[in-house]
């Protein structure tokens, strides 16, 4: 470990006001150093809603390496820690977090949590994904996902953040499912006649206005090879299988939503951000 | 699952309920009813009268002589649009309860009648009898903030020698609310602009709560120029991007759908950052 990263955490762990901790946490992640990984993701579970934003902001920069320490903190307990690794999976866009983008955007209680869940299925790294047939299942349920989003959920900024997410995943998809770039299409058609918000109909305009610009430009390609590992892999494949299952078995009797609206029945009162 | 049908029965609290509720016994379920009957925007006749039948009530008192009921009442009828609510609003203004008062300017804010702009003169001059001042500190005379911001969205040009004074108040919050009134009511844009920067600088103030305040403030008036200060203060982004909101309908506004303004999309590109 080099000097800076010891005395850049050190200065986080001795920091002992809100402001003193949110200024050790903004110099830690600006130093970009995959040696911070777990100091920032135990900042996630201070309980300090600041110095959280700049340590979410930290892990997304640094990215991939942060992705496996990302998953185990979602094992554990602490909600509100739990939120900001989603949150933090969103902005890195790793595979590995696709199964929890998918729930999070569609279930979760708290709408800090699912707008940024559903901006992050529209930027997954979907050049990263070894072959055809995962890719589509993956893109499929993130287009479902953003759809159901789209649609259904009752918070403005959440079907905001849909919008930019179906954008991206409409530039993704647009040369190879001509059908689902149509369903995207009729999406926001209905969604700028109707939606009650008028942010959400302006933010509709502008992916409608983009997306008709890149017909006409090439879009730069991102060839950067996946750090995945083939059991990586298998186990996105074994969690995207069980999932579609899963739909298959509880589809009929109702939407995620109803889970949600009793987490938040329980939770009263949850810290977002 | 016994949790899950509470809920639902909550949910499922019919507007019939609501509204006997609201007349019932128990002065809890009035309170709720008064509330649910805003939050659900139920509009009925029906659900208007007792309304402003409850802006009256006298039953439900706290210790220090508030009116519970008729806060949530008066905040309800501003949710419901009704200009039949403007009247019994105006008389809620002379309530001995600074909330209601607070409450009552607020909804006539959102009902946008300006027959009520001479008494809330009269309620920035502290003139009306009767009325009590908050019952914590700093134990202030009037809702200053609420009475100024209505006043502002009201246009209420006339008023602008009364509202001055409060750009020096020594609360915060109540100079931000006279800044933006008169950032609403002056017609020259420079000068006007100068009253939106003022609360911009507030942005980096240090005291958290106070920037969540100007945020609001801010998104309020939807002024342009604040667009990356705002997405750059120390705050929530959820309070930014409510912030941003309301800078992005006012550019809305100004064009046809689905034209965009440059100043959209520049609102819209900081906005996509803080999901």
């Amino acid at each position: 470990m080099n000097a800076t990263l010891q005395s850049l955490i050190h200065a986080v762990e001795e920091a002992d006001s809100s402001t003193k901790m949110l200024e050790a946490v903004q110099n830690l992640a600006a130093a970009r150093l995959e040696g911070a990984v777990p100091t920032l993701i135990a900042v996630l579970g201070y309980n300090n809603p600041g110095a959280a934003v700049a340590a979410v902001d930290g892990l997304v920069q640094i990215g991939e390496p942060a992705v496996s320490a990302l998953l185990e903190q979602l094992d554990r307990h602490n909600y509100s820690a739990r939120a900001w690794a989603i949150r933090a999976l969103a902005g890195i866009g790793d595979p590995r977090g696709l199964i929890t983008l998918l729930g999070a955007a569609t279930a979760d209680f708290a709408l800090s949590v699912r707008r940024a869940a559903a901006k992050g299925l529209g930027t997954m790294k979907w050049h990263w994904f070894p072959n055809d047939e995962l890719l589509e299942i993956a893109q499929e349920e993130a287009l479902e996902a953003l759809l159901f989003v789209a649609q259904q959920d009752e918070e403005w900024v959440v079907r905001y953040s849909a919008v930019v997410g179906l954008q991206s995943l409409a530039v993704a998809i647009s040369d190879t499912h001509l059908d689902w770039l149509l369903q995207i299409q009729t999406q926001f058609e209905q969604m700028a006649n109707n939606d009650n918000s008028w942010a959400v109909r302006g933010r509709v305009f502008l992916a409608q206005q983009q997306l008709q610009a890149i017909d006409r430009e090439p879009q730069p390609v991102d060839d950067q090879p996946s750090p995945l590992s083939a059991i990586d892999w298998h186990l996105i494949m074994e969690k995207l299988y069980d999932r579609r299952n899963q739909e298959r078995l509880v589809f009929p009797e109702g939407d995620p939503r109803r889970y949600r609206e009793l987490a938040v029945a329980i939770a009263q009162n949850p810290s977002d951000s | 699952m016994e949790n899950k049908y509470d809920i639902q029965d909550d949910n499922q609290l019919t507007v019939e309920q609501a509204i006997a509720n609201l007349q019932g016994e128990d002065l809890g379920l009035r309170v709720y009813a008064a509330w649910w009957l805003g939050r659900f925007r139920v509009d009925a006749q029906e659900a208007i009268d007792v309304l402003i039948a409850a802006l009256e009530d006298e039953e439900d008192r706290t210790e220090v002589g508030g009116y519970p009921l008729r806060r949530n009442a008066a905040r309800a009828l501003g949710k419901l649009g009704n200009r039949r609510a403007v009247a019994p609003l105006i008389r809620a203004l002379e309530c001995s309860d600074f909330y209601v008062r607070e409450a009552a300017a607020q909804s006539l804010e959102m009902l946008g009648d300006l027959s009520c702009i001479p008494i809330l003169i009269e309620l920035l001059k502290d003139n009306v009898p009767g009325t009590l001042p908050a019952p914590e500190p700093p134990q202030l005379a009037q809702p200053y903030d609420a009475i100024l911001e209505t006043l502002g969205t009201l246009g209420a040009t006339d008023t602008i020698p009364d509202i001055c004074p409060f750009l020096d108040h020594f609360i915060p919050r109540i100079q931000y609310s006279a800044a933006r009134a008169m950032y609403l009511l002056t017609a020259d844009p420079e000068t006007a602009n100068h009253y939106g920067d003022r609360l911009v600088q507030e942005l980096s103030n240090d005291n958290l709560q106070l920037r969540r305040t100007v945020l609001a403030d801010l998104g309020a008036i939807g002024y342009l120029p604040a667009a990356e200060a705002i997405a750059q203060t120390l705050a929530e982004n959820s309070l930014k991007l409510i912030a941003l909101k309301g800078l992005l309908e006012k550019q809305l506004q100004q064009t046809t759908p689905p034209d965009l303004s440059s100043g959209a999309i520049k609102v819209m590109t900081l906005m996509d950052e803080l999901l």
